[in-house]
This record gives structure tokens, sequence and C-alpha cells, in this order.
């Protein structure tokens, strides 16, 4: 029994929409928008131009520095046009337009069977960074990196991240019931790759079948033990999970590795098994797509590149008094404006709400109640932040540890004036890099 | 009791010594010009010139490391009474700049894209897909030029819109800084032509935008005289140097250029409110 980190909140989950839905494989749309950068950290470039044959794996952007990833076209097909889209993380970005030709032919040397059992550590590392495999949970961390600890933080833990804390978001669970050999096999290599002997599957208590169906996958595998989580978000931080696991705090502004540990989706193990079983690239994910605005709910296993409105529409289309699309959950998604915006690698989900069901933010003054203080998993002082965010005060949020902040939402949550709190914190962060950045 | 007295008496003056001494060894040389120079300057202390206040451009100026006319908010009078003091001829100036939008699209022009509900201003909402403007150019509307502007020369019109009131405005720039479209651009006092729009979409993609959008047609570089106004990606851009007629204006199909005086309030109603 684990779980007991600093704060957090009890949302309502709304699981049981899409939780009982096997995954469904979604049949090649008209067409693909892919984004050419589909990670956090330094933007992808662009290798095609419009006009270009491609086949299905073939690279289409190369990572633009270390702390980057390359992506690949999700099918075979001719590229109509480039330009810039709106994407599910807010921006509007660059993205290739693919027009599948129907072969959905691989490049050659994708989708060729390895023995896995002789790679080493550096070629594991080399696959995981070829086949463009970021965080799967949603942040979409480049996994290599991850993978690339210093010599002086030896990591002895590994944790799979199958906690899913976000409210209404189901694939990850799927994943856990459908693919658990190939999740643990996956896990095995990560942990090949990092040197490490011990290895806990981290499940939220929500999902007994998940937890039952690990514990019955990890008898006989060394090392590996299942971890019931209490339900709480957010418990599936990563910070959080590892302090729930070992008690070990990730110093501020660090990462994960400071403590000794190495955090991986569940998913993105999944993503590892294929790329160094099958020689297949990053191309599709499973995306839950539910809400009381979606007709069909269920987890849909999708090309990157799926727009929204052809997944939606797979999925019986939307209800007419639906009033928000969120890629993502509700407690950290982004809304969308335009049905164009398409999976990309992240996009654990689809939430489609009704107008009763979405909260508006007021702009009230604070009235230094201190629930935020109570529920902050990072036990910074949401209400202090956001008055110096309020006033421009920049240097003071830095000062008061808002890069700390996991943008998680419990303090909006909980807000009774409904302040745009964690708006206020992305404001005060970019203020933050973008001095630093003129200051050289 | 005596001796009590005496004693501090005596350390008084013996303190009191000490510190004549310093003031003597460590004066520090102060200009009195510069006194003067700052009694002439603004005191906005709004950093347009570059120094972080009045007292350090006053400093800068009597130490002739700056030049009398470096307040661009004081202008020509403030430049005059700094050369009396520094014995400087002021042989004129150049002319008076005024900040001015370069978007006519308000909200009965300009399409939204999404409702924007979340901290009311410009730079936040511009993070989300780059604003709530289906025109990604174009003026966002909730006033971060106007909390930026130190003298209250910028309003947000009730249609959602900044305006500049020049009368008001000193050129200082500190709006542009704070526009996170950076269309606010500083323009010639006194010119009466001018193109309020500063999206690069082409014309199609304008047009559906916002209606007075400019769509790249061409049709005032062609009536205007030679080099007077250009094409930049779809745009056509001023050169305020030349002279350019009214008539032009009546070329433009979309009603994008605009007539009137940037030394007169452009006819508008303007609205209080908006930081």
């Amino acid at each position: 029994m684990a779980g007991g980190f600093f704060g957090g909140v009890h949302p309502e989950y709304n699981k049981e929409l899409s939780r009982g839905k096997s995954i469904r494989v979604m049949p090649l749309p008209e067409q693909l928008t892919v984004y050419f950068s589909q990670n956090l950290g330094a933007p992808s470039n662009a290798v095609v131009k419009k006009g270009e044959e491609v086949k299905k794996g073939q690279v289409i952007a190369q990572p633009g520095g270390f702390v980057s990833t390359p992506v690949h076209s999700p099918t075979s097909g001719k590229i109509k046009s480039t330009g810039f889209y709106p994407s599910p993380v807010g921006t509007l970005m660059e993205a290739a337009v693919i027009i599948p030709d129907g072969r959905d032919e691989w490049e050659e040397g994708c989708d060729r069977e390895r023995d896995t059992a002789g790679l080493t550590s550096d070629e594991i590392k080399d696959i995981v960074k070829e086949a463009g495999i970021v965080g799967m949970g949603g942040a979409t961390f480049p996994t290599h990196v991850k993978l690339s600890p210093p010599e002086d933080k030896p990591i002895d833990i590994l944790i799979l991240n199958g906690a899913e804390c976000e409210p209404y978001l189901t694939s990850d669970h799927r994943l856990m019931l459908e693919k658990t050999e190939e999740i643990l096999e996956g896990a095995s290599l990560f942990a090949r790759a990092i040197n490490v002997k011990n290895i806990v599957v981290a499940i939220e208590k929500n999902k007994p079948g998940a937890i039952e169906k690990m514990r019955e996958a990890v008898e006989g595998r060394d090392g590996f033990s299942v971890e019931p989580m209490e339900v709480i978000y957010p418990q599936g931080a990563e910070k959080q999970l590892i302090y729930s696991i070992t008690g070990r705090k990730v110093p501020a502004g660090g990462l994960p590795m400071e403590a000794g540990a190495l955090v991986q989706n569940v998913g993105t193990c999944l993503a590892a098994f294929e790329a160094a079983r099958l020689s297949r690239p990053l191309i599709q994910r499973v995306v839950a797509v539910t809400g009381s605005g979606i007709k069909n709910p269920g987890n849909v296993l999708a090309r990157v590149g799926t727009s929204f409105r052809d997944i939606i529409d797979f999925c019986g289309g939307m209800t007419d008094d639906t009033a928000k699309v969120i890629s993502g959950g509700p407690m950290m998604g982004v809304s969308q404006y335009s049905l164009d915006s398409a999976v990309n690698k992240g996009t654990s989900g689809i939430v489609l709400l009704k107008a009763d069901e979405v909260a508006q933010f007021e702009n009230e003054p604070c009235i230094r109640c201190g629930r935020c203080l109570v529920v902050c998993p990072m036990k910074l002082n949401p209400s202090a932040l956001s008055i110096f965010a309020e006033r421009m005060r920049y240097e003071e949020t830095g000062e008061h540890g808002v890069a700390d902040c996991i943008e998680c939402g419990s303090c909006a949550y909980v807000c009774p004036s409904k302040r745009p709190l964690v708006q206020h914190f992305k404001r005060a962060k970019a203020e933050i890099r973008n001095r630093s950045k003129k200051a050289g | 009791m005596l001796t009590a007295v005496i004693a501090l008496a005596g350390l008084g003056l013996l303190g009191s010594l000490g510190l004549a001494i310093a003031a003597r060894v460590f004066a520090v040389e102060t200009d009195p010009r510069a006194e003067e120079i700052e009694e002439v300057l603004p005191g906005a202390n709004c950093g347009a010139c570059g120094k972080p206040g009045c007292f350090d451009l006053a400093r800068e100026i009597a130490r002739g490391n700056a030049d009398i006319d470096a307040c661009p908010v004081g202008g020509e009078k403030a430049a005059k009474a700094i050369g009396k003091i520094m014995g400087i001829d002021f042989s004129g100036g150049g002319e008076r700049y005024v900040a001015l939008v370069l978007c006519a699209g308000d909200n009965k022009e300009a399409l939204k894209k999404y409702q924007y509900n979340g901290i009311y201003d410009c730079v936040s909402v511009d993070m989300f897909f780059g604003g709530d403007k289906a025109c990604s150019y174009g003026c966002l509307g909730l006033g971060t030029c106007a909390g930026a502007c130190p003298f209250g020369a910028i309003d947000i019109l009730p249609e959602g819109i900044a305006k500049v009131d020049s009368d008001k405005c000193t050129g200082c720039g500190k709006c542009i800084e704070a526009c996170p479209k950076g269309i606010i651009k500083l323009v010639p006092a006194g010119r009466n032509v001018h193109i309020l729009c500063s999206s690069h979409d082409k014309g199609a993609a304008a047009k559906k935008k916002c209606r007075v959008a400019c769509i790249g047609c061409q049709k005032c570089v062609k009536a205007a005289p030679e080099g007077a106004i250009h094409m930049d990606d779809f745009l056509a851009v001023i050169n305020y140097d030349a002279e350019i007629p009214e008539s032009v204006a009546g070329e433009c199909p979309m009603g994008t250029i605009k007539v009137f005086k940037t030394e007169d309030s452009a006819g508008q109603e303007t609205a209080g409110g908006g930081s």
C-alpha cells in the first residue's frame, strides 16, 4: 500500500464511461496531419517537402538537439502540403498533411522481428532514440534522455507508471489489461538499459482488474512487483509517484534521476517493446475518447496525425450540446478550438464535455482562504504566486518556486474564487524563460 | 557629573571633526547642471531613452555622453531648455513620432476563433493558439499596451481594439515592447494616410478572417507615388517618408486604408478603462 504524498485532490473520476471498452483499431483516415515537432525540449526539423512520397516509418523530421526526437510518417502516401495547424498542446504548429495511398507500406528496415535478448544497454538506447519514443503519459519528454543518467547519479528503481490519476482517461488502463506482457517486456528493456534490478508497477486501486492482471504477469519475472496506489490526484505525477513508492524526494528543480528513480508510463514501455522487438517507430497510440459529449465512448488505437474530427466521428460523433473538446484530461488538458487538431504522441485522451460541466474562470480576487496551500502537491503557495503574477512581478514568482509547479491544476480545482491559477503560473514560467533568454 | 559632560562633548566634537574631514576627502563631484537638467526632464522615469530613469539621463547629458535631445518624451521643448543649460544651440530636432496600432479589425470586423475565458491580458491569451482572434496578427484588445503606457495615451475601445491618443503619446515606445503581436509602430506625427493592417495571410485567408484586412491586391501600390507603398509578404506597407495623396485610400477595396491625421484623435470616440 503506497500513496502518501502531501496534498492532492479527489475529483470526479468518470472512468466508467470508457473503462470497460476494449481498444478498437481505427481504420486509416483520408488524411493525416503530422506535426513536425512532437516532444518537450528542442523542436525537430522537417526533412520532407510538399509533393514528396513517403513510406510508413520514414523519418519526416530530424531531432533538433539531444533533448529532441525524430518524427516518422504514420503511413505510406504523399505529402499534400505543409503549413501551420492548431496542435493539441495549444499552439499553432507546423505539420505535414499526408494523403495515405492505402498500401500502408513500411519503410525498408522497419517491421522486422528482432531478437531482443542479446541487446546491450547502448543498443537499447539507440533503438529508443531512433524510434522517436517520448513519454506517452502526456508530457512527451524524450525517453532516450531519461535513459542517459549521468555517471554520478545511479538509478536503483524503475517505476512503471500505470496510476492514470487524471479523470476520464482510460487508455493506460486498457493497455495494462490487453498488452500486459508487451509492457513488461518493454520495461525489462528499460531496466537493462540503465542496469536496474528493481521494477515496480504502480497502479491506482481504482483499477483492480489491471492490478490483478499485472500481478499474474509479474510472477516468475525477477525483480518485478506490483504496487497498488491510493486513489488521489495527482498520484501519477512523476515526483509524487516516486515519493509514494520510495519515500525519496526529488530536489526542487531537479530530475527524478537525482532521487535514484526512473519513471516510465506503461504506454511508453509498449512503444519501446514494439521498437526493439518489431523495429517499429512510434507512429500510433491509444486515445481514450470519452466524456458526456461523445455518443460512443471508447479507447481507440489511432495513427499519430489522425484529426480529432475523424476520431470523434469514429466514436459515433458528438452530441449537439457539446461545449468543450479537451485534448488530454479535464485537469491538465488543453481545450481545442478546432477539430483539425490531430493526435500527437502525447494525446492520451479526448474529452468532450457539455456546457454545465465546464467551469468558468472568474478572475475574482484571492480571498486568502488557503485551500490551495493544502492541496498543492509541491507544497508551493499558489495564492501568493498568483498575486505576484497578477501584478507582473515575475522575479518574485521565481523566488517563490513557480518553476517547481507541475501544473496539475489541484489549486484551481479547489479555488472558491475560480481564479485561473495554472494559467498565471504558465505565464510566469514563460516570462522567466524569456527574461533569462534575453539576459543570455 | 562634569567629567561625563565634558567626555561626551569631547566625543561629539571628535566625531563631528571626523565627519567634516571625511566630507572633504570623500566628496562626490556632482555636476550642478545635471540637477538643472533633471528639473527640465518630464520625470516619468519611463526608460524611453534607454536609461533607468530621468536623473541617470540628466547625469549622462551633463557629462556629455548623451545628446541634449536624448529624451524622446520631452521632445523639442526639453531639448531647447537642456541646450540652454549646456550652452549648446538646439538646431531643431527630428519630427515628433507617435505610436500607431496597425490593426482596424475590431470585434465588429474581425472573426474570433474561440470564446476566451481566463486571464484578461494580451500576452496570456496569445500563449493559447496565438489568441482568440481568427487572424493571428491582429490586435487582441485586452489592453496590455494600455497598461504599459506611462502617459495614459492608449484606450481600449468598446469594440475591443487598442487606440493611441496622439495628443498624449510621447513616442516612448513602451507599448511596442508590451504588445505580443508587435503591431504597434512609431510613425511621424501629422501624417494622414495609414494602412491599418498587419496580416501576412494570403488574400483569401485574410478576407475570411477580417472584413478590413489587407488582401495584398496592390491597387494602392499602383495608385501611390513610386516607392511610397511597398508589399511585404502579402501586406501593403507605407513608407512614411513619402507623401501620399488621400485619394489612395479610395483605391482600397477592403477599406484597410484610413485617412486621419495622427495629430488628432481620428474622429473616433475614445472610451476609458482598458488596462
